[in-house]
């Protein structure tokens, strides 16, 4: 499944969606590049929680499935 | 108020003691800054909020920490949505990782159209997210029977519903919610279905622990007065249920002394 492309780049599915990021990038990169704040999200990566403290050090793979959730109002 | 509040027993739920036996949702409020601001006028200090997927356009306005301090009030995430029993604990888990604390209103719908509780699946749920060291509130129909066993399951708090989700009904069943309320050991919060403050005052008169609610002040036409109204309501009602009502009688009783014949 490491099929990186020649612009190294791999695509992942976030969120339901198709995008490309670049490839080896880590989780926090990615929450970077999302403008997102670690504190303020949960990330499920393949349907495991990663701990939070893993961010920095998780690689994405291609084909990886991410779902990124966060608190919203609910009753 | 705090006086007469004084002579109660304090609204602990899983040895976590609550200041307001009110406890709110933050869903459906037309802007943040009224949510806000009806939250501290309904004086609760437990607020629901559910967990969803990121809606990268949007996050700033739904990303419900941007508005709300985890500092001020207690978090208490939901698994609003959820239609299995894997569901639940999937986005439980997924609550909980969001590290504010391990407490949970578990919600498992079994029908679309009423929004009532799949009991079983519940029950199911419920067993396994204690066991994995959740304090579970538990979203319930007003039947005993399952109310039992969600305690037996480990229940901090069982919260039958006074009507449907969203409904504003009001408290449909008071005789099957104090039959619970009588036969359970765990604080009782009747949870969904409140549509005005008579609504909420009636529910805590059967003595009920408390009410949980949402639609019912954001839905309202001045959400933050009607927190307002709710709050007191929830007041006014748990002090006549400690007060005692008098007894109901189908023929007139003079309070007055008779006139001398």
């Amino acid at each position: 499944m490491t099929t990186t492309g020649m612009d190294g780049k791999v695509t992942i599915r976030l969120n339901g969606k198709a995008r490309e990021v670049g490839a080896d990038i880590t989780v926090s990169g990615l929450l970077d590049e999302l403008g997102l704040v670690p504190g303020m999200v949960v990330v499920e990566r393949n349907r495991e929680i990663l701990a939070r403290e893993s961010y920095a050090t998780v690689r994405l793979s291609e084909g990886d499935q991410l779902e990124l959730v966060h608190f919203v109002g609910g009753g | 108020m705090s006086t007469h509040a004084s002579a109660d027993t304090p609204f602990v739920v899983g040895n976590r003691e609550f200041g307001s036996r009110l406890i709110v949702g933050t869903g459906k409020y037309p802007d943040n800054e009224t949510m806000v601001r009806a939250i501290r006028a309904s004086g609760s200090d437990m607020v629901t909020v559910a967990v969803r997927r990121i809606d990268f356009d949007r996050t700033r306005e739904e990303g419900i920490l941007y508005h709300l301090d985890p500092g001020e009030f207690f978090l208490l995430a939901n698994t609003a949505g959820c239609y299995t029993a894997e569901d639940a604990i999937r986005y439980a888990r997924l609550a909980r990782a969001a590290g504010f604390n391990e407490w949970l209103k578990l919600e498992v719908i079994g029908d679309e159209t009423t929004l009532l509780p799949d009991t079983q699946a519940t029950l199911d749920a419920a067993r396994v997210l204690v066991a994995e060291g959740f304090k579970v509130m538990a979203y319930t129909n007003e039947d005993l029977i399952t109310a039992l066993r969600l305690e037996d399951a480990g229940c901090v708090a069982v919260m039958p519903l006074a009507s449907p989700i969203g409904s504003g009904l009001g408290l449909l069943n008071p005789y099957y919610v104090r039959a619970i309320k009588e036969r359970c050991e765990v604080p009782i919060i009747v949870d969904a279905g409140v549509g005005t403050a008579s609504d909420a005052c009636l529910t805590m008169e059967q003595g009920v622990d408390g009410v949980l609610m949402n639609t019912a002040i954001a839905a309202a036409r001045d959400p933050v007065r009607m927190a307002a109204a709710m709050r007191e309501a929830v007041v006014a009602g748990r002090l006549a249920y400690l007060a005692g009502r008098m007894p109901t009688r189908e023929v007139a009783v003079p309070s007055s002394p008779p006139l001398p014949k």
